[in-house]
């Protein structure tokens, strides 16, 4: 069949480079002819009447808020609930509770569970890891609220688990529910959050409940793909296999589906919780206590220093986090092989039950004694930190500031204005006939027609041109992503040392919050369009370098060797064994590398990126911008449906021709 | 280790993972030997106060600027301190806290900017808030500039004369014009507009965050480099770089009443305080405590300078100023 197709294709097809480069002429001369008519423009004030009816409908939701028995009897409910799982977490960790002056278990009972369980589920090297990763974050002066943000994400992080595994499986078993879910997930994870914090607030009134909810609706949705994504790669002769022995859908399920696709499903809670710890600092907007607080009160008065070392706790507890939650999957693959095999290992029973003595002792010290309980004050580093970094962002400031902003004004002349004007000053029409041509060159029938709807639809949100600023933004923003992720992730990739050196800086970049390094941004770049461009490329360059590395990794080592020895250089190698090899880890990243640039955006509208961001930002902060804040993050979502629909398909075009 | 010790259940060789439970378990038995003080022995007084009888909870919003956590501080500090309250702080931006106004999770705003829209819709319409007077503080909106750059061109603070400096200010954003730099999100502006009516050759350039604005302003006047932008007061920064504010074209009432056709400046705020309904009619002495509250810029701007500058925690910073202004706070209490 393969054979057939591709002659018939290549007679159909001259060759794609040839038509995308004929579309892309095509537009320019477009452009020049017609450029400035039908732009769509709309002017930060203004609004359209969708925006005002969008108004009205959240100010009759809100004065109905007492009377109506949705709000009364499920909205609330449901608060209650959240509400007092999180004031519970908290009174055991990190407030106050249960009649006491301080919470239940002090710092030396948190430390000694965190070092437990993480070697209990993981091993003995992420438990010290754990453990020095606590201390640390008492030692930054900083322990009450790393335990309130711990608590809020725990709380978080087990309903999401509660509701999202469940679901996981059901989109693994139904293809038809994977199809609904699909584009529900994505609308929750590219749906900024700005637009849903203020009536969420509505809803579940200002308190726990919200911030677990507005953490929910980000955090949820990878653990329910990946546990889908492993139900469904159980391979289906086992499935077959069991059935035919006579099991039930039941049994197939608990007895072969579910340990089978543990591993991965450990990796969702892995990726879930790092979302969720994403989000502590928006979360912060409505009052969910913890590091976030720190991190935003330290904003408003530059304060670098301080902002860094809450920032700095909240990399912290993301890598412990992270790697004791890696640990454990590989733990339970390991344990799944030796129980396949039938090897059995010498048991850590003895040493576990001595642990545990030993956690319950410090426990119960916590519990008891006020040396335990709070942490005690007279070493604190934090103060050493924020200065560090007080005077690392001075000096950068001062001597920095000539180079990085005439790096600005190049590549902002060179590159983003001309291609911002031909997307925003070419007809509407234009530039969409452009873009599905493309999708259809691309990707295929389907994903012209997907990128055809969701223009429309851009189109009816009233916010073309600052839909096509921002699309402007964000494709320059994803190639420079790019070149960094092809350059760090093959080095990473072919040399363990630089992977050892590399890893935890990356780790760190993608969870530092924004805010803690917009101002030194600001000042590195003015507020400019590029200074979000920069902010996007700190967020979404380590998802794309550890695909690149993990992609380059994969290629056989053998065919590496066969290169070598047949006396190909080192560059030969990378351009014509590695990188080809890898061509599915490429698109992927650039997939992905797209999706995180796009979350950026209202961050950028925060340091002068102006479009779709500060329309966002404009609309959380201003009653009468609501409608058209919400609009644009619909818009928002709309190009990220997109460009994720032409990549994806573009990238199984690829890998099908290739093979 | 020599290679013929094969290590068994019994005689297994010191790993690094004995030693550290070991470890462990040494540290813990040395401590809980020593002891120290119980939870709950030392504490206690925690809850004193001796006019705690009718105050209760006192819900207070923190909106995110530096000049509302001063006026927040203080007024949290006599709440706690003369009249016994239990005080939360919730902090939270406008739109959400005048919405905790109908929901009753917030009792008080002490520092709002006009927002005539969320007066209408919660005074006016929902009658769930309330105005409770002036806080004092009059909010002055306007375009700045660094200070050396008016000691360089004196006439560049009349609007008449922008035009033509209007080259200083291009920037890889303004597209050859020169850039106004605006945009607290926060806050209505009539930028566009005035650029517009005046005839300005400016292009507004939205920077989207205070944050922004002031980073812009510290580095013009550090590295002097020109810069117009949107800024305000009372603002602690403008005690670090005293801005000037550039002449437009003064007020009149109803100057502004068409929002397409401004060609006026700023009116002057008369900053005030806003109360949920349920909060005035408890009778609590917090409220009157929040109505009676009134101070100076002046004031504003030390309590401010204490938490940007100093970096005080806002309730030390309110405890040096109460302290030292003991007449002025007895005026405020019930």
């Amino acid at each position: 069949m393969a054979t057939l197709a591709q002659p018939r294709v290549a007679v159909r097809w001259p060759d794609r480079r040839v038509l995308v480069l004929g579309i892309l002429a095509f537009w320019v001369l477009g452009y020049i002819a017609l450029r400035g008519r039908n732009t769509l423009p709309l002017s930060p004030a203004d609004l359209t009447p969708l925006h005002e009816r969008i108004n009205e409908i959240n100010d009759s939701i809100g004065a109905s808020r007492n009377s109506n028995p949705v709000f009364l009897y499920f909205f609330n409910e449901i608060r209650l609930v959240i509400d007092n799982l999180v004031t519970f977490i908290q009174s055991l960790i990190a407030q106050p509770g249960f009649g006491r002056t301080v919470p239940l278990i002090g710092w030396l009972g948190v430390v000694a569970i965190a070092t437990y369980l993480s070697w209990l589920f993981g091993n003995i090297r992420v438990a010290f890891l754990a453990g020095a990763g606590f201390v640390f974050l008492g030692l930054q002066g900083l322990w009450e609220e790393s335990m309130d943000t711990l608590a809020l994400t725990l709380a978080a992080v087990l309903v999401a688990l509660a509701i999202g595994i469940p679901l996981g499986v059901w989109a693994g078993l139904s293809n038809r529910v994977n199809r609904i879910l699909t584009p529900v997930l994505d609308f929750m994870q590219t749906m900024p959050t700005f637009v849903y914090l203020a009536p969420l607030t509505l809803f579940f009134l200002i308190g726990p409940a919200s911030a677990v909810i507005a953490t929910l609706i980000y955090a949820m949705p990878p653990v329910i793909r990946i546990t889908a994504h492993g139900i469904r790669s159980v391979p289906a002769t086992t499935v077959e296999a069991t059935e035919s022995l006579g099991s039930t859908r039941r049994q197939t399920l608990t007895k072969v589906l579910l340990p089978m696709s543990k591993r991965t499903t450990i990796l969702g809670v892995n990726q879930t919780i790092m979302a969720a710890l994403a989000m502590v600092t928006i979360a912060a907007l409505i009052d969910a206590p913890g590091l976030g607080q720190t991190v935003i009160k330290a904003l408003q008065t530059l304060d670098v220093g301080t902002a860094f070392n809450a920032g700095l706790a909240i990399v912290v507890l993301a890598i412990v986090l992270d790697r004791v939650t890696t640990a454990a999957s590989e733990r339970v693959e390991r344990e799944r092989r030796r129980a396949a095999t039938g090897r059995t290992r010498r048991s850590r029973q003895p040493l576990l039950i001595g642990g545990g003595i030993v956690t319950l002792g410090s426990v119960y010290l916590s519990y008891t004694y006020v040396w335990a309980a709070e942490f005690p004050d007279d070493v604190n580093i934090g103060r050493t930190i924020a200065q560090g970094a007080e005077s690392a962002t001075n000096w950068a400031q001062t001597n920095l500031s000539g180079l990085t902003n005439g790096f600005k004004d190049v590549i902002t002349t060179v590159l983003l204005n001309p291609f911002q004007s031909l997307l925003t000053e070419s007809p509407w029409w234009l530039v969409g006939l452009v873009v599905v041509a493309l999708a259809m060159v691309l990707g295929g029938a389907w994903a012209a027609i997907t990128s055809a709807v969701c223009l429309a639809l851009i189109v009816g949100t009233g916010l073309w041109q600052d839909a096509m600023t921002t699309l402007a933004a964000t494709l320059v923003a994803t190639v420079l992503v790019m070149i960094l992720g092809l350059v760090v992730g093959v080095w990473m990739g072919r040399s363990s040392r630089a992977d050892t050196v590399v890893r935890p800086v990356v780790d760190a970049a993608a969870v530092m919050p924004a805010f803690v390094y917009l101002v030194p941004f600001l000042a590195l770049f003015s507020a400019t369009r590029f200074t979000a461009i920069v902010a996007a490329i700190v967020y979404a360059a380590p998802v794309a370098i550890k695909i690149i590395a993990d992609g380059i990794r994969g290629v056989p080592a053998t065919t590496v060797e066969a290169a070598t020895s047949a006396g190909s250089s080192r560059w030969q190698i990378i351009r014509h064994v590695q990188l080809p090899m890898s061509r599915t880890a490429l698109t992927l990243a650039t997939n992905q590398g797209l999706i995180y640039v796009l979350s950026m955006v209202v961050v950028g509208g925060l340091v002068g990126a102006g479009a779709l961001g500060y329309d966002v930002v404009a609309g959380f902060s201003q009653g009468q911008l609501y409608g058209k804040g919400l609009a644009a993050g619909v818009a928002i979502v709309l190009l990220g449906v997109m460009l994720d629909r032409i990549s994806q398909a573009a990238a199984r075009r690829t890998e099908s021709s290739h093979r | 280790m020599a290679p013929h010790l094969r290590p068994n259940r019994r005689h297994r060789p010191v790993t690094p993972r004995r030693v550290g439970v070991a470890l462990v378990a040494a540290l813990t038995l040395a401590l809980s030997g020593c002891g120290g003080a119980k939870v709950g022995e030392e504490g206690g007084s925690s809850t004193g106060g001796t006019a705690a009888k009718d105050c209760g909870t006192f819900n207070i919003a923190i909106n995110p600027w530096v000049g509302y956590e001063a006026n927040a501080a203080v007024v949290a500090y006599v709440a706690e301190k003369d009249l016994g309250c239990k005080v939360t702080k919730k902090d939270l931006k406008e739109e959400v806290a005048w919405q905790g106004f109908g929901t009753g999770e917030v009792d008080a705003v002490v520092e709002n900017w006009g927002h005539e829209d969320l007066k209408k819709k919660y005074i006016t319409d929902q009658k769930t808030a309330l105005e409770a007077g002036p806080t004092g503080n009059i909010g002055i909106i306007g375009w700045y500039i660094p200070p050396w750059l008016e000691k360089e061109n004196p006439d560049i603070t009349d609007w008449k004369n922008l035009n033509k400096y209007s080259d200083l200010f291009k920037t890889s954003e303004s597209g050859g014009k020169g850039q106004l730099l605006d945009g607290d999100p926060s806050f209505v502006t009539n930028d566009e507009a005035l650029v517009k009516n005046l005839d300005l050759n400016y292009k507004v350039v939205y920077a989207g965050s205070e944050t922004a604005l002031i980073q812009a302003f510290r580095q013009a006047e550090a590295q002097k480099k020109p810069v117009i932008g949107y800024f305000y007061e009372p603002q602690w920064f403008l005690s670090e770089i005293p801005l000037v504010k550039v002449n437009l074209p003064p007020y009149e009432t109803g100057c502004d009443a068409d929002p397409a056709k401004v060609a006026c400046d700023y009116p002057e705020y008369k900053l005030d305080k806003i109360v949920s309904k349920k909060f005035t009619d408890s009778g609590s002495p917090a409220y009157e405590l929040v109505k009676n509250f009134t101070w100076t810029n002046d004031d504003q701007n030390l309590v401010a300078k204490y938490i940007a500058e100093d970096k005080m925690k806002p309730e030390d910073a309110a405890e040096k100023w109460v302290e030292a202004n003991r007449s002025k706070v007895e005026a405020w209490l019930p």
